[in-house]
Protein backbone atom coordinates (compact mmCIF):
# COMPACT_ATOMS: atom_id res chain seq x y z
CA UNK A 1 0.00 0.00 0.00
CA UNK A 2 2.90 2.31 0.82
CA UNK A 3 4.59 1.77 -2.54
CA UNK A 4 1.28 1.97 -4.40
CA UNK A 5 0.72 5.41 -2.88
CA UNK A 6 4.27 6.46 -3.86
CA UNK A 7 3.71 5.47 -7.50
CA UNK A 8 0.38 7.32 -7.57
CA UNK A 9 2.05 10.47 -6.21
CA UNK A 10 4.89 10.14 -8.71
CA UNK A 11 2.46 9.66 -11.61
CA UNK A 12 0.40 12.71 -10.65
CA UNK A 13 3.57 14.81 -10.32
CA UNK A 14 4.76 13.61 -13.73
CA UNK A 15 1.44 14.63 -15.31
CA UNK A 16 1.69 18.02 -13.57
CA UNK A 17 5.13 18.56 -15.11
CA UNK A 18 3.87 17.57 -18.54
CA UNK A 19 1.04 20.08 -18.27
CA UNK A 20 3.46 22.74 -17.03
CA UNK A 21 5.54 22.39 -20.17
CA UNK A 22 2.91 21.80 -22.84
CA UNK A 23 -0.32 23.45 -21.75
CA UNK A 24 -0.96 27.15 -22.11
CA UNK A 25 -0.84 29.08 -18.85
CA UNK A 26 -4.23 30.23 -17.65
CA UNK A 27 -7.19 29.67 -15.36
CA UNK A 28 -7.94 26.16 -16.66
CA UNK A 29 -4.39 24.94 -16.19
CA UNK A 30 -4.23 26.47 -12.70
CA UNK A 31 -7.50 24.76 -11.75
CA UNK A 32 -6.18 21.40 -12.94
CA UNK A 33 -3.00 21.92 -10.89
CA UNK A 34 -5.04 22.75 -7.79
CA UNK A 35 -7.22 19.65 -8.18
CA UNK A 36 -4.18 17.40 -8.71
CA UNK A 37 -2.45 18.93 -5.68
CA UNK A 38 -5.56 18.26 -3.57
CA UNK A 39 -5.53 14.62 -4.73
CA UNK A 40 -1.87 14.38 -3.70
CA UNK A 41 -2.73 15.96 -0.34
CA UNK A 42 -5.52 13.42 0.13
CA UNK A 43 -3.07 10.55 -0.38
CA UNK A 44 -0.31 12.01 1.80
CA UNK A 45 -2.67 12.80 4.69
CA UNK A 46 -4.87 9.73 4.27
CA UNK A 47 -2.24 7.04 3.72
CA UNK A 48 1.20 8.33 4.77
CA UNK A 49 -0.22 10.07 7.85
CA UNK A 50 -2.72 7.25 8.27
CA UNK A 51 -5.66 9.63 8.82
CA UNK A 52 -8.01 7.59 6.63
CA UNK A 53 -7.73 4.74 9.11
CA UNK A 54 -8.32 6.77 12.24
CA UNK A 55 -11.52 7.30 14.20
CA UNK A 56 -14.18 9.46 12.47
CA UNK A 57 -14.06 12.21 15.11
CA UNK A 58 -10.32 12.73 14.53
CA UNK A 59 -10.78 12.82 10.75
CA UNK A 60 -13.44 15.51 11.09
CA UNK A 61 -11.33 17.42 13.66
CA UNK A 62 -8.67 17.79 10.95
CA UNK A 63 -10.87 18.30 7.89
CA UNK A 64 -13.48 20.76 9.17
CA UNK A 65 -11.04 23.62 10.06
CA UNK A 66 -9.98 23.60 6.40
CA UNK A 67 -13.15 25.54 5.56
CA UNK A 68 -11.57 28.58 7.20
CA UNK A 69 -8.70 28.29 4.73
CA UNK A 70 -11.15 28.05 1.82
CA UNK A 71 -12.84 31.22 3.07
CA UNK A 72 -9.48 33.01 3.40
CA UNK A 73 -8.49 31.95 -0.10
CA UNK A 74 -11.69 33.23 -1.71
CA UNK A 75 -11.61 36.49 0.26
CA UNK A 76 -7.97 37.32 -0.40
CA UNK A 77 -7.89 36.34 -4.07
CA UNK A 78 -10.84 38.68 -4.53
CA UNK A 79 -8.83 41.41 -2.79
CA UNK A 80 -5.90 40.71 -5.09
CA UNK A 81 -8.14 41.08 -8.09
CA UNK A 82 -9.45 44.44 -6.94
CA UNK A 83 -5.88 45.69 -6.29
CA UNK A 84 -5.06 44.64 -9.86
CA UNK A 85 -7.93 46.78 -11.11
CA UNK A 86 -6.59 49.73 -9.17
CA UNK A 87 -3.03 49.51 -10.52
CA UNK B 1 -27.58 24.59 33.78
CA UNK B 2 -28.86 21.61 35.74
CA UNK B 3 -27.46 18.27 34.74
CA UNK B 4 -28.98 14.86 35.22
CA UNK B 5 -26.47 12.07 35.47
CA UNK B 6 -27.68 8.66 34.35
CA UNK B 7 -25.61 5.50 34.29
CA UNK B 8 -24.04 5.93 30.87
CA UNK B 9 -24.95 9.35 29.53
CA UNK B 10 -24.96 12.93 30.69
CA UNK B 11 -28.01 14.99 29.75
CA UNK B 12 -28.31 18.77 30.05
CA UNK B 13 -31.39 20.96 29.98
CA UNK B 14 -31.11 21.32 26.23
CA UNK B 15 -31.41 17.53 25.96
CA UNK B 16 -28.02 16.96 24.30
CA UNK B 17 -26.60 13.59 25.21
CA UNK B 18 -22.86 13.02 25.67
CA UNK B 19 -21.60 9.50 25.88
CA UNK B 20 -20.09 9.54 29.36
CA UNK B 21 -17.85 6.57 28.67
CA UNK B 22 -16.11 8.41 25.86
CA UNK B 23 -15.94 12.01 27.07
CA UNK B 24 -15.76 12.02 30.87
CA UNK B 25 -12.07 11.24 31.19
CA UNK B 26 -9.83 8.29 31.75
CA UNK B 27 -10.06 7.11 28.13
CA UNK B 28 -8.77 8.27 24.73
CA UNK B 29 -11.87 9.70 22.97
CA UNK B 30 -10.28 9.60 19.52
CA UNK B 31 -8.45 6.32 20.17
CA UNK B 32 -4.99 7.89 19.77
CA UNK B 33 -2.52 8.73 22.51
CA UNK B 34 -2.22 12.22 23.98
CA UNK B 35 1.11 12.86 22.24
CA UNK B 36 -0.16 11.86 18.81
CA UNK B 37 -3.35 13.90 19.18
CA UNK B 38 -1.38 16.97 20.24
CA UNK B 39 0.89 16.53 17.22
CA UNK B 40 -2.20 16.50 14.98
CA UNK B 41 -3.50 19.70 16.63
CA UNK B 42 -0.12 21.37 16.24
CA UNK B 43 -0.14 20.40 12.56
CA UNK B 44 -3.56 22.06 12.13
CA UNK B 45 -2.12 25.29 13.55
CA UNK B 46 0.92 25.04 11.29
CA UNK B 47 -1.43 24.41 8.36
CA UNK B 48 -3.07 27.76 9.10
CA UNK B 49 0.33 29.47 9.18
CA UNK B 50 1.38 28.12 5.80
CA UNK B 51 -2.06 28.64 4.29
CA UNK B 52 -1.95 32.28 5.35
CA UNK B 53 1.45 32.68 3.69
CA UNK B 54 0.42 30.90 0.51
CA UNK B 55 -2.91 32.73 0.19
CA UNK B 56 -1.00 36.00 0.68
CA UNK B 57 1.25 34.92 -2.17
CA UNK B 58 -1.84 34.30 -4.27
CA UNK B 59 -3.24 37.73 -3.43
CA UNK B 60 -0.03 39.62 -4.26
CA UNK B 61 0.68 37.65 -7.42
CA UNK B 62 -2.90 38.08 -8.61
CA UNK B 63 -2.63 41.84 -8.05
CA UNK B 64 0.16 42.09 -10.62
CA UNK B 65 -0.31 41.61 -14.37
CA UNK B 66 1.27 38.58 -15.97
CA UNK B 67 3.57 38.81 -18.97
CA UNK B 68 1.50 39.36 -22.10
CA UNK B 69 3.28 39.27 -25.49
CA UNK B 70 0.67 41.60 -26.95
CA UNK B 71 1.62 44.35 -24.50
CA UNK B 72 5.22 43.73 -23.50
CA UNK B 73 6.82 42.29 -26.61
CA UNK B 74 7.26 38.92 -28.31
CA UNK B 75 10.23 37.71 -26.27
CA UNK B 76 9.87 37.28 -22.52
CA UNK B 77 12.22 39.35 -20.40
CA UNK B 78 12.31 40.16 -16.70
CA UNK B 79 10.67 43.39 -15.58
CA UNK B 80 9.36 44.84 -12.35
CA UNK B 81 6.10 45.74 -14.09
CA UNK B 82 4.77 42.20 -14.29
CA UNK B 83 5.09 38.88 -12.47
CA UNK B 84 7.68 36.61 -14.12
CA UNK B 85 6.90 33.24 -15.65
CA UNK B 86 8.36 30.70 -13.20
CA UNK B 87 10.00 28.50 -15.82
CA UNK B 88 12.07 31.49 -16.95
CA UNK B 89 13.35 32.07 -13.43
CA UNK B 90 13.95 28.54 -12.14
CA UNK B 91 15.79 27.02 -15.05
CA UNK B 92 19.19 25.98 -13.80
CA UNK B 93 20.62 22.79 -12.35
CA UNK B 94 23.83 22.44 -10.30
CA UNK B 95 26.89 21.40 -12.32
CA UNK B 96 25.03 22.15 -15.58
CA UNK B 97 25.86 25.83 -15.87
CA UNK B 98 24.31 27.71 -18.76
CA UNK B 99 21.94 24.99 -19.91
CA UNK B 100 18.27 25.98 -19.88
CA UNK B 101 16.44 23.28 -17.91
CA UNK B 102 13.17 24.80 -16.70
CA UNK B 103 11.82 23.35 -13.44
CA UNK B 104 14.07 20.27 -13.63
CA UNK B 105 15.93 20.92 -10.39
CA UNK B 106 12.78 21.62 -8.42
CA UNK B 107 11.35 18.39 -9.80
CA UNK B 108 14.37 16.53 -8.43
CA UNK B 109 13.90 18.25 -5.06
CA UNK B 110 10.23 17.23 -5.00
CA UNK B 111 11.11 13.64 -5.78
CA UNK B 112 13.73 13.59 -2.97
CA UNK B 113 11.26 14.90 -0.41
CA UNK B 114 8.42 12.56 -1.41
CA UNK B 115 10.85 9.63 -1.37
CA UNK B 116 12.03 10.60 2.12
CA UNK B 117 8.36 10.54 3.17
CA UNK B 118 8.12 6.98 1.83
CA UNK B 119 11.18 5.90 3.83
CA UNK B 120 9.59 7.55 6.88
CA UNK B 121 6.41 5.47 6.42
CA UNK B 122 8.61 2.38 6.10
CA UNK B 123 10.33 3.33 9.38
CA UNK B 124 6.93 3.61 11.10
CA UNK B 125 5.88 0.26 9.68
CA UNK B 126 9.13 -1.29 10.93
CA UNK B 127 8.36 0.18 14.34
CA UNK B 128 5.01 -1.66 14.37
CA UNK B 129 6.97 -4.89 13.85
CA UNK B 130 9.41 -3.89 16.65
CA UNK B 131 12.21 -4.31 14.08
CA UNK B 132 14.88 -1.96 15.41
CA UNK B 133 17.37 -2.56 12.59
CA UNK B 134 14.83 -1.59 9.93
CA UNK B 135 13.69 1.45 11.92
CA UNK B 136 17.31 2.65 12.08
CA UNK B 137 17.87 1.97 8.39
CA UNK B 138 14.79 3.83 7.18
CA UNK B 139 15.27 6.75 9.61
CA UNK B 140 18.79 7.19 8.22
CA UNK B 141 17.45 7.26 4.67
CA UNK B 142 14.86 9.86 5.72
CA UNK B 143 17.53 12.02 7.39
CA UNK B 144 19.72 11.77 4.28
CA UNK B 145 16.79 12.81 2.08
CA UNK B 146 16.11 15.76 4.37
CA UNK B 147 19.71 16.99 4.29
CA UNK B 148 19.85 16.58 0.50
CA UNK B 149 16.68 18.64 0.15
CA UNK B 150 18.11 21.36 2.42
CA UNK B 151 21.36 21.44 0.47
CA UNK B 152 19.44 21.69 -2.79
CA UNK B 153 17.28 24.52 -1.48
CA UNK B 154 20.43 26.32 -0.29
CA UNK B 155 21.85 26.03 -3.81
CA UNK B 156 18.58 27.40 -5.25
CA UNK B 157 18.77 30.39 -2.90
CA UNK B 158 22.40 31.04 -3.75
CA UNK B 159 21.73 30.90 -7.46
CA UNK B 160 18.62 33.07 -7.13
CA UNK B 161 20.48 35.68 -5.09
CA UNK B 162 23.47 35.68 -7.43
CA UNK B 163 21.42 36.16 -10.58
CA UNK B 164 22.01 35.56 -14.27
CA UNK B 165 25.01 36.65 -16.34
CA UNK B 166 23.21 39.47 -18.14
CA UNK B 167 21.06 40.74 -15.28
CA UNK B 168 18.13 43.07 -15.89
CA UNK B 169 18.43 46.70 -16.89
CA UNK B 170 15.89 49.03 -15.34
CA UNK B 171 15.16 52.70 -15.87
CA UNK B 172 15.00 54.88 -12.80
CA UNK B 173 14.22 58.51 -12.10
CA UNK B 174 17.10 59.83 -9.99
CA UNK B 175 17.38 63.56 -9.22
CA UNK B 176 15.09 64.45 -12.12
CA UNK B 177 17.08 62.37 -14.63
CA UNK B 178 16.19 58.98 -16.04
CA UNK B 179 19.15 56.62 -15.68
CA UNK B 180 19.68 52.98 -16.62
CA UNK B 181 20.90 50.56 -14.01
CA UNK B 182 21.55 46.83 -14.27
CA UNK B 183 20.45 44.65 -11.38
CA UNK B 184 21.82 41.18 -10.78
CA UNK B 185 20.15 38.57 -8.63
CA UNK B 186 17.87 39.32 -5.72
CA UNK B 187 17.60 40.73 -2.24
CA UNK B 188 14.66 41.85 -0.13
CA UNK B 189 14.59 45.32 -1.70
CA UNK B 190 14.85 44.61 -5.41
CA UNK B 191 15.45 41.73 -7.78
CA UNK B 192 16.17 41.24 -11.46
CA UNK B 193 13.24 38.86 -12.07
CA UNK B 194 10.16 40.94 -11.29
CA UNK B 195 8.52 43.15 -8.67
CA UNK B 196 10.25 43.27 -5.23
CA UNK B 197 7.42 41.15 -3.80
CA UNK B 198 8.47 38.27 -6.06
CA UNK B 199 11.79 37.74 -4.30
CA UNK B 200 10.38 38.71 -0.88
CA UNK B 201 7.73 36.00 -1.06
CA UNK B 202 10.18 33.44 -2.45
CA UNK B 203 12.59 33.96 0.47
CA UNK B 204 9.86 34.16 3.10
CA UNK B 205 7.86 31.10 2.12
CA UNK B 206 10.68 28.76 1.07
CA UNK B 207 12.61 30.02 4.10
CA UNK B 208 9.75 29.17 6.45
CA UNK B 209 9.41 25.78 4.81
CA UNK B 210 13.17 25.17 4.88
CA UNK B 211 13.23 25.98 8.60
CA UNK B 212 10.52 23.38 9.14
CA UNK B 213 12.51 20.83 7.12
CA UNK B 214 15.58 21.61 9.20
CA UNK B 215 13.75 21.20 12.51
CA UNK B 216 12.24 17.99 11.14
CA UNK B 217 15.71 16.64 10.33
CA UNK B 218 16.93 17.55 13.82
CA UNK B 219 13.96 15.72 15.36
CA UNK B 220 14.55 12.73 13.10
CA UNK B 221 18.21 12.56 14.18
CA UNK B 222 17.15 12.68 17.83
CA UNK B 223 14.56 9.94 17.42
CA UNK B 224 17.02 7.86 15.38
CA UNK B 225 19.48 8.12 18.26
CA UNK B 226 16.84 7.09 20.80
CA UNK B 227 15.75 4.14 18.66
CA UNK B 228 19.35 3.08 18.07
CA UNK B 229 20.16 3.10 21.80
CA UNK B 230 17.18 0.86 22.48
CA UNK B 231 14.82 3.25 24.30
CA UNK B 232 11.76 2.24 22.27
CA UNK B 233 12.57 -1.45 22.59
CA UNK B 234 12.54 -1.01 26.37
CA UNK B 235 9.37 1.09 26.16
CA UNK B 236 7.62 -1.61 24.15
CA UNK B 237 6.45 0.58 21.26
CA UNK B 238 7.82 2.85 18.55
CA UNK B 239 5.04 5.43 18.71
CA UNK B 240 7.53 8.31 18.86
CA UNK B 241 8.63 7.35 15.35
CA UNK B 242 5.00 7.73 14.25
CA UNK B 243 4.75 11.17 15.84
CA UNK B 244 7.84 12.61 14.15
CA UNK B 245 6.63 10.81 11.03
CA UNK B 246 3.44 12.91 11.12
CA UNK B 247 5.54 16.08 11.31
CA UNK B 248 7.74 14.93 8.43
CA UNK B 249 4.77 14.14 6.20
CA UNK B 250 3.33 17.55 7.01
CA UNK B 251 6.59 19.14 5.83
CA UNK B 252 6.33 17.11 2.61
CA UNK B 253 2.69 18.13 2.17
CA UNK B 254 3.51 21.83 2.53
CA UNK B 255 6.22 21.44 -0.10
CA UNK B 256 3.70 19.89 -2.50
CA UNK B 257 1.59 23.05 -2.18
CA UNK B 258 4.55 25.46 -2.32
CA UNK B 259 5.93 23.69 -5.39
CA UNK B 260 2.57 23.86 -7.16
CA UNK B 261 1.90 27.54 -6.51
CA UNK B 262 5.42 28.90 -6.92
CA UNK B 263 6.77 26.81 -9.76
CA UNK B 264 3.89 25.34 -11.74
CA UNK B 265 1.13 27.93 -11.76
Amino acid sequence: MIWRTFWILLAITAVEFTLAYFMKAGGLRTSIFVIMTLVKAFYIVGEFMHLKHEVKSLIWAIVIPIVFIIWLLIALITEGGSIFELR
Amino acid sequence: MAATVTTDSLTTDSEQVFDKKTWMGGVEPMKVSYGKLMMWFFLISDTFTFSALLVTYGLIRYSYPAWDPAIYGEVFKFSNLYWPTPEKVYNSVPFLHGIDLPLIFVGIMTFILIFSSVTMVLAVEAGHRMDRADVEKYMLWTILGGFTFLGSQAWEWGHFIHGTETGTTISELVNGQTIQRTIFGANLVENQYGPPAFADLFFFITGFHGTHVFSGVVLNILIFYRAATGLYDRRGHYEMVEKVGLYWHFVDLVWVFVFTFFYLV
